[in-house]
Formats: structure tokens, sequence, C-alpha cells
């Protein structure tokens, strides 16, 4: 058992909670697997890329989508390849190997020193997926059936999934994990998290868009609600434009369409900014 | 303080309905021998919340346990002696559990736990720093009860602003309660459970494992094998109460009725609405005015439909169960409300009914004799999918119950 815990504290572009920053060092130290949850645009998936600066370790990205297999992750054998050789003759066939490829999760295993994995919206594959993966991780080994090699990881990678709720992951696979849901964050952290991407930025502005920002999440009801990553760009929008705080005030907000972007959610929103309330479908049916 | 306190936590998580394992337990105490709560309860919080609870609707459940368990607690913990003491007296978590699980624990790593905890204790003998570990300066006989004089214990420790009992008591974690709320999104995903595959349509996907088969059957020479794509078979009839007792519910319709809208992997999706009962016509809009006489649905829908209705199943009894019972005269009907809903029982085997109105309140009135007839589920998170999992669940099994009316 490696003795590493507090390694990581976010980096200078990254800025964590308390209680994720904990989550990543104990997933570290008890080499579990992490599972982070949260909103779409908290930064799941940018959590990865900066545990693996900060770790000062590569990473390797394992995008899942819905027709991923957990095999896929392990090798793939390319047999149309082979096939193709074999009527065509341009390899050796009889040697499987060169058509044994390494997934991510081989790749991982294979790797000569520690790396990070990132397993990204692990809920978008089968429901099964997840529990296809467990023995490989509880084990850190497999076997290539093609060929019988068996790759084994020199080191434990650090594992980092995350899911955006689409499905319900299987209990076997929770108990594995260290799980973290990122909160969407509050205005304190919101400032500092601004200020890693807008150094700079003039203060009264920076508390006029936050403002108008949790305004329009708290008071909208938006099927997308702007999230920081919608929030960035606004303001580098604004930024860009020369705009300022005062250009804030009206009911006309510059540049809604950065943070707002479907477009009963756009009516819904201008409606709100204009005062005008009760624009959404529904208490409009008539009753006995 | 009396007790052990990390068992109190374990036992008030899985009273909330939080099934925390074993294995999950045994982390969190291995977590704790390695010193991951950094000597705070906040840290211990954390630690304990990412360990043992996976899913943000249960952390308000944590919260509430957290409460109950460290709620009233202002004096610094005595961490590493509560998890010594746990550890040390295995008949008290006999008791507790019961022999099974108190058994498996041993098994599985109790001695493990035990040693690890003791190499922290002399490792710590070894290398000293000062105060601000667990373990104080004392000379620490481990495992005996005396002499043991955990001195640098602090609570709050660096960085840790809000106290763990400040976050737990503000009870954040509310509004991610499945048994709370229903968002469209949470509706789709709940959806999307009422899957059917099944292979059909032209044959235009590459069947890869056939076509290298045949190929090789044929000693090399290639021969592509297609098939054709697996598609969902599940459709849904959704038929809606609008009556006026509905109304405080309306959004909560609505949300489902959308995310059916919208849920473009159903195969096919028919809709109705009705007033207070169901009597010898349907409607097509919600505001009433495009009625389609029932027996026409029952005709054309057939029963590989699977059957939702959405109602609060409470009426007065007599517009459930007289003849003419319908509120409205121009619903002149001879039959029941209960004879039609008969019917559409009959005719769709695969049926649940979602009720907005908690299931405390089913014992009354009209209600069970509706549940009599159709299965019910609260229309909430849960009660969504237990609807789904009943709808899609073993084929030809019926889920009906039989109607216990007289």
């Amino acid at each position: 058992m490696e003795q590493s815990f507090d390694l990581f504290h976010g980096t200078s572009r990254y800025i964590v909670s308390d209680a994720l920053r904990d989550a990543v060092n104990v997933s570290v130290a008890l080499a579990r697997p992490l599972l982070v949850r949260g909103e779409p645009g908290t930064g799941k998936t940018m959590l990865a890329e900066n545990v693996a600066e900060a770790l000062d370790l590569p990473l390797i990205r394992w995008f899942v989508k819905s027709t991923t297999k957990a095999a896929d992750g392990l090798y793939v054998y390319d047999t149309v390849q082979r096939l193709h050789d074999s009527r065509f003759g341009d390899r050796d066939v009889r040697d499987i190997r060169q058509y044994i490829r390494l997934g991510p999760l081989g790749e991982a295993f294979r790797s000569a020193g520690r790396v990070v994995l990132l397993i990204d919206e692990i809920d978008k594959a089968d429901l099964e997926f997840p529990n296809d993966l467990l023995n490989e991780i509880d084990e850190m080994r497999f076997v290539v059936t093609e060929t019988g090699d068996e790759v084994v990881a020199a080191h434990r990678p650090v594992v980092i999934v995350t899911s955006n709720n689409e499905k319900e992951l299987p209990d076997a696979f929770l108990r594995r994990c260290v799980f973290h849901f990122i909160e969407f964050p509050g205005p304190d952290l919101m400032t500092r998290i601004i200020g890693v991407h807008h150094p700079g930025l003039p203060r009264r502005l920076l508390e006029r868009a936050l403002e108008r920002f949790y305004w329009l999440r708290d008071n909208c009801d938006l099927r997308k609600p702007p999230s920081t990553s919608e929030l960035i760009d606004w303001i580098a929008a604004l930024r860009r434009s020369g705009l300022g705080e005062r250009d804030l005030e009206g009911a006309d907000l510059p540049f809604l369409g950065t943070l707002v972007k479907k477009e009963t959610d756009l009516e819904e929103a201008l409606g709100a900014l204009r005062g005008k309330r009760g624009s959404k479908p529904g208490p409009d049916m008539r009753w006995r | 303080m009396a007790g052990p306190l990390f068992l109190d936590l374990f036992l008030a998580l899985r009273r909330r309905g939080v099934a925390v394992s074993i294995q999950e337990w045994l982390a969190l105490m291995e977590a704790l021998s390695l010193g991951l709560e950094k000597q705070s309860l906040t840290g211990f919080y954390n630690l304990s919340r990412s360990l043992l609870v996976k899913t943000e609707a249960q952390f308000d459940a944590f919260d509430e346990a957290f409460l109950e368990v460290f709620g009233d607690l202002d004096v610094p913990i005595d961490l590493p002696a509560k998890l010594r003491e746990w550890l040390s007296d295995p008949l008290r978590y006999e008791r507790l559990l019961g022999p099974g699980i108190a058994e498996k624990l041993r098994t599985l790593g109790l001695e493990e736990l035990l040693r690890l905890f003791e190499e922290r204790l002399r490792e710590q003998r070894e290398a000293h720093h000062g105060g601000d570990r667990w373990i104080g300066t004392g000379g620490t006989s481990p495992f005996g009860h005396s002499g043991y004089h955990p001195s640098g214990l602090r609570i709050g420790g660096p960085g840790g602003a809000r106290s763990a009992i400040r976050v737990a008591g503000e009870r954040r974690f509310r509004a991610y309660r499945h048994d709370r709320i229903l968002d469209t999104r949470q509706v789709k995903v709940a959806l999307r459970g009422l899957r059917e595959l099944r292979r059909e349509g032209p044959r235009d996907e590459l069947d890869l494992p056939a076509t290298i088969a045949r190929t090789c059957r044929n000693a090399g020479e290639l021969e592509i094998v297609f098939r054709a794509p697996r598609v969902n078979d599940v459709r849904l009839l959704l038929v809606m109460d609008v009556g006026g007792t509905m109304e405080p519910y309306t959004h909560l319709v609505e949300r489902l009725f959308s995310a059916a809208h919208a849920s473009r992997h159903l195969r096919d999706f028919r809709y109705y609405f009705f007033h207070n009962c169901v009597y010898a016509k349907l409607y097509r809009d919600e505001y009433l005015h495009e009625p389609v006489p029932t027996t026409q649905v029952l005709r054309e829908i057939d029963d590989r439909y699977k059957l939702v209705l959405v109602g609060d199943a409470s009426m007065a009894p007599s517009e459930l169960l007289s003849p003419h019972g319908a509120l409205y005269h121009d619903e002149m009907d001879p039959l029941p409300g209960r004879d039609w809903l008969r019917r559409l029982a009959d005719r769709f085997p695969r049926a649940a009914w979602l009720n907005p109105q908690p299931p405390a309140s089913w014992t009354w009135g009209t209600t069970p004799v509706i549940a009599g007839m159709f299965p019910m589920y609260h229309l909430s998170v849960d009660g969504l999918e237990g609807a789904v999992r009943a709808l899609v669940g073993a084929r030809g099994e019926r889920v009906r119950r039989t109607a216990g009316l007289t």
C-alpha cells in the first residue's frame, strides 16, 4: 500500500472543493476507483486531466459510448484486418499478436509507470458494462484469449470514472468505488473558478455577472440550466466585446445564447427577464 | 460517550435504507487505519460519505444519520479509541448485527484490521510528529485498556472552516432525494427502462461473427452475412386523469407526458385523457374536446401495448360503482366506471396505475377498488421505476392482481 495521501490539491487551473480533494486522495490511497457524478458542465472530465497533472502521471482516456463493450477496453482482436491479410497476403497471418490491439484499460495495465485512467461517462454503455470490468479492475490482470498472453499491471492505475446518472450503476460496482458528487459551485467557489479562467476581471463586473447568472439558474425553470462552462464562455464573450457591468442591468441580457441553449429555455428565460412569468405550458389546461 | 460510535453510524445508515455493505464498511476501517480522516470530523464526514454512500439521492439520509450519531458532539471525539473499542469487542457487534454478519466480518478482516491498526500505532511511536497525528506522546500500549492517551486530536482540522456537523445540519442534499421530486429527465431515465429488444426490419447490419464463421467454413472464401438491427418493441398507451382533484398534480402529469412523448426509443406511444374515471369516452386532448369511444380504443389498440393509467383514483363511490355514475350528463352511460376500467384491465394484461397521492392514503375510498384492478405505484421516481420494472417483467406473466370486489 502506497502511503500517498494528500497528493492532490487541485492545480493552478482547476479549483476543487475540500470534499472533492479528499475524495481523490482517499481513492488514490485506497486504490479504489473514484466515481464522480454531477451536473453536466461541472468539470467531471477535467478533474481527471488535472489529477494526472497534479500527480505528474500520464492520462489515458476512455470515452464510453452506447456501443462500447467492456472487452473493448482490454483489447480488440482485429479479425477483419486478419481476414484481409489472409486474402491478400500482406502479412503473416499466423502471428495473431499483430492483430491484437490493446484498449485503454489494457494500455493502462501495460504501461511501464503508473497512469491515470479516465473512464468517461460510464453510464452511456450497456447496463452490464461496469460489472464486466469488475474482475479486471480488481485483479489488475487479464488474459488475451486468442494468444494466451497475460497482461498484468505493474502499477495499479488511478481510475477515475464519470457518470451523468443516465443509468443506475450496478451495486457490485458501486461498492468498490469511492463516490463523489460534484455539487454546483456556490458563489465563493465560483468566484475562485472564474478567477482562474479570467484573471484580472474587474470585480464589479464579476459580481454583477454572477448575480445575474445565479438569478437565471434559480428563477427560471430551465431544462438545461447554465453551468460553470457556460458562465466562463459568457464572461469571455462579455470581455471580448468590451461590455461592462452596466450592460448587465436591463432585461435584455447580452449574449444570452451562450448561457441558455435550448429554444424553449430561451423563451422561458426571456419571459422571466422581462418580468412576464407564466410562459410555461401547462397550467392552462382546462379543469372542470 | 458510551457505545461504539462508528457502529451507531453504520446502523443509523442501514435504518434509513442506505444499504452499506460489509465491504464498504471495511474500506472505511482501512481508511481510518491509514489516517485518511486527517483527525478532523469534517475529514471523517467527507471520508465516510465518499465510501459509504454511492448516490447523491442518499446524501440527505447520510446527513440525517450523521446528525443523529454525531449531532450533539461539540467536544473532540476520540476516533482511534472508538475504532479500537469496536474492533476489540466482537461480542457487541455480534449482538447488534446478528451472528452471520459478525462471523463474516471476523473472517473477512478483523484480524487484518487489528494488525493494520497495530502497525499504525507502532509507526506512530517510531515516526513521531509532535502531537498533530492520531497518537500522542504517551507510551502507548496498543490494545490495553489503560495507558492510551490520545492527546493531539483536533476537530475541524486544517482548512476545515465548516464543521461536519454544520454541513450535515444544512441538509443541502434534500432536493436530491428520490422520493421527493420528479423532473422530466428523471422520468425519461425511468422510461428508458421500457425496453424489449428484438431484431426486426431490413437486414442491413453486418453480422460479423456469422460472416467470419461462414467464411471459415468456406475455407477463406469471403461470405458476408447481414442481419436486422435490434429495435425496441415497447408500445405504450398512456391514459391520464385531468379531473378536478388532479389539479394539484398537473405539473407532475405534464412532466410524465412530455417525457413519454419525447422518448423516441418507444416503438409507439398513444395517449388519451379522461375525467375522474373512464366511461364510454376517452379524449384525445386534455381539454376534453375530442372524444373517442372507449370501445374504439379497446378495439384498435391491442394487447401488445402496455397501459399506464395516471390518476388519483379517488372519487365518489357512485362515480365508480353506479350505473350512470358519471358526473357530467354528456356522458350518458349505463355502465359503471368500474366496469370500463375492468375492460381496460382485461384488454391490457401489462398495466400499471400511477397515483400522485401519497401511498399512505391509498387505503381509503375508491382507491383500494382500483388498486385491486391495476397494480398501483406512486408517481415518484421510485414508483415509476417500480411500474416500469413490472411492465417489462417476465414475459407472459400476469402482473395484475385479481380484483377484490363484491
